[in-house]
């Protein structure tokens, strides 16, 4: 039995009269563990599907299954990052982090506890120094790393990020990627994440979903990525496997399942 | 006013430093101008200036206004009286706001103080009862179809029509008048707050339901702090509202308030008391307004910087 199945889910918006159907039949089975990207032009449906598996958006046909039961409802164990960090802006990066903790944990862990898991997540994402600033005191990479360290602090048994290092620039984001990779090799967490970088998806998937273009987006292809882990971006360039797997993603979006302008 | 000035004043000093300061190679950061010490010669005349700047033109308003007055008031048969007449008749009430010698002859300082006490019991009453009401009809949609327009209807009755009604239900003024100061200031808490609360963005939401936060929590961790600034818009209207109300409450239901103490003064045609008595009440609603304009700055310092 898989981890987390999502069984032919299907999307239909309605407002009013008109109803737009975003997702048809996905289906997808992720193992404890994995690292899966869902890449895909802009408007696909991408963000509702993550919603969907967050239980932020219902279902409108099929299921999302998490350790076989059925998701319905958000909840901490799917935490999710979201694409614009998302904090609190009148609480400092500590509180933004405790907020999660000591509703999560308020009563399995005693006070001291809390405090040292709340550290210790701040220390994860190299964030430990910034505990007392304020979300608008600090810089974006910055805010998405705090972002990181609250849903890493629940616990999550999915951690679901939403292009989480869209709105960075290059160097901040590779090096937020290599944080990441770290994470997940120390932590071993289940995570799904959307991007729109061809690279960032092969440098940290073990596999890559990608989407065909709405309306009525599915599953086009999967992607396997056998590279070995530890990766080591600059290793990876002249790598004959990493190549091969970027060129296919490449090859889907822009020759199988062009963006084309909506008329 | 005096923000702009303070702003003005940093920015200054800023421009002085920058030139002189050098990013530190290391860390690769500007060190703070504050860091800087200036000559106390130096600090000073700038607070100097900008007390000047503040105080200096609405006193000389003031002093224009209280010319003008002198001499139109002057004439004869002129029926209200001037400056000097006022100091005259009045002193004992400018200079001493807090004497006490009766029931009925008191400062107006005390005066004052009644009534602030009412206004403060009906305002935190609006105040609690406007948020919990407003976050309802922001948070629900159906709450909003049904008390909306009940609410846009109702705030535009007049303070002093409710005070019949509210002298027959409770039998006596104070309560009356705290009822009035409530009704009063009540709307335009509920009616910022709901707009606070609707304007709570998306994602602060979504944060709260993934960490599936129940409705007390989301109230007070989410809903409160995100639409702060929304409600102290509210309050600060509020608290106005309240004062104009008090004044006029109390002409009507008597006791020792600053609004009766006009009255009183009308019917024996003390018109100077009067006078001193209105420059009070604008001093003190000038103060309340401040007093709620600054709890809110400090209250959503951190919400506003985003
Ligand atoms: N609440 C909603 N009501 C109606 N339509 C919606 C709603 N949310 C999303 N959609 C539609 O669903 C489609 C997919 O949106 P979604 O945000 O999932 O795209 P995406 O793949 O995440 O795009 P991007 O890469 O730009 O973030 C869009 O066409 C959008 O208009
Ligand atoms: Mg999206």
């Amino acid at each position: 039995m898989s981890y987390l199945k999502i069984d032919h889910v299907d999307k239909t918006f309605q407002r009013g009269a008109t109803s737009t159907n975003v997702l048809k039949d996905i289906s997808l089975d992720i193992v404890k563990g994995e690292y899966v990207s869902v890449i895909g032009h802009s408007g696909c449906g991408k963000s509702t599907l993550l919603n969907i598996i967050a239980g932020l958006t219902p279902i409108t046909a099929g299921a999302v299954l998490l350790e076989g039961k059925e998701v319905r409802d958000p909840g901490p164990e799917r935490a999710v990052v979201f694409q614009n960090h998302s904090l609190l802006p009148w609480l400092t990066v500590y509180d933004n982090v405790a907020l999660a903790v000591n509703k999560v944990f308020g009563g399995r862990k005693t006070k001291a506890e809390r405090h040292d898991w709340i550290m210790h997540n701040l220390d994860l994402v190299q964030m430990a120094h910034a505990r007392d600033k304020r979300p608008a005191e600090i810089s974006g990479g910055m805010k998405q790393r705090v972002g990181i360290a609250r849903g890493l602090s629940m616990e999550p048994k999915v951690l679901l990020l939403d292009e989480p290092f869209g709105a960075l620039d290059a160097l901040t984001r590779a090096h937020l990627q290599d944080s990441i990779m770290q994470i997940h090799a120390t932590l071993g967490n289940t995570m799904i994440m959307i991007t729109h970088d061809v690279d960032e998806a092969v440098l940290l998937s073990d596999r890559i979903v990608m989407m065909t273009n709405g309306p009525s987006a599915r599953i086009g292809e999967v992607l396997d990525v056998r590279l070995e882990r530890p990766r080591k971006r600059l290793d990876l360039v002249s790598d004959r496997t990493y190549i091969a797997a970027r060129e296919a993603v490449l090859k889907f979006l822009y020759e199988r399942h062009r963006f084309v302008e909506a008329a | 006013m005096g923000q702009a000035v303070m702003k003005d004043a940093t920015a200054g000093a800023t421009v002085v430093a920058l030139p002189g300061a050098k990013t530190d190679a290391k860390h690769g950061v500007v060190p703070l101008p504050a860091a800087t010490r200036k000559p106390l010669s130096q600090r000073l005349l700038p607070a100097l200036r900008a007390v000047l700047v503040n105080v200096l033109p609405p006193l000389l308003t003031v002093l224009l206004i209280a010319l003008f007055w002198q001499i139109a008031a002057s004439g004869p048969q002129s029926s209200l009286p001037p400056p000097t007449k006022i100091w005259e008749e009045a002193k004992d009430l400018i200079v001493e706001p807090f004497y006490w010698a009766g029931t009925q002859d008191i400062g107006l300082g005390w005066r004052i103080l009644v009534s602030l006490e009412r206004v403060a019991i009906g305002f935190s009453l609006a105040a609690i009862v406007g948020v919990l009401l407003g976050a309802l009809v922001g948070q629900s949609i159906w709450a909003m179809r049904g008390l909306d327009p009940v609410f846009q209807v109702l705030r535009t009755v007049p303070p002093l029509a409710w005070l019949p009604l509210s002298l027959a239900a409770f039998r006596d003024s104070q309560p009356s008048a705290i009822f009035v100061i409530f009704i009063t200031a009540i709307w335009p808490v509920i009616i910022n707050t709901a707009v606070g609360i609707r304007n709570i963005p998306q994602d602060y939401r979504n944060v709260a339901q993934v960490l599936r936060l129940n409705h007390v929590e989301f109230f007070f961790k989410i809903m409160v702090p995100s639409a702060a600034p929304y409600i102290f818009t509210g309050l600060r209207i509020g608290v106005g509202l309240s004062w104009l109300a008090i004044v006029a409450a109390e002409m009507l239901t008597g006791g020792v308030g600053i609004g009766f103490f006009i009255w009183d003064a009308w019917n024996s045609s003390r018109l100077s008391d009067i006078i001193v008595a209105l420059i009070y009440i604008g001093v003190v609603g000038f103060f309340l307004d401040r007093l709620v304009a600054f709890v809110g700055t400090i209250v959503t310092r951190g919400t506003l910087t985003n």
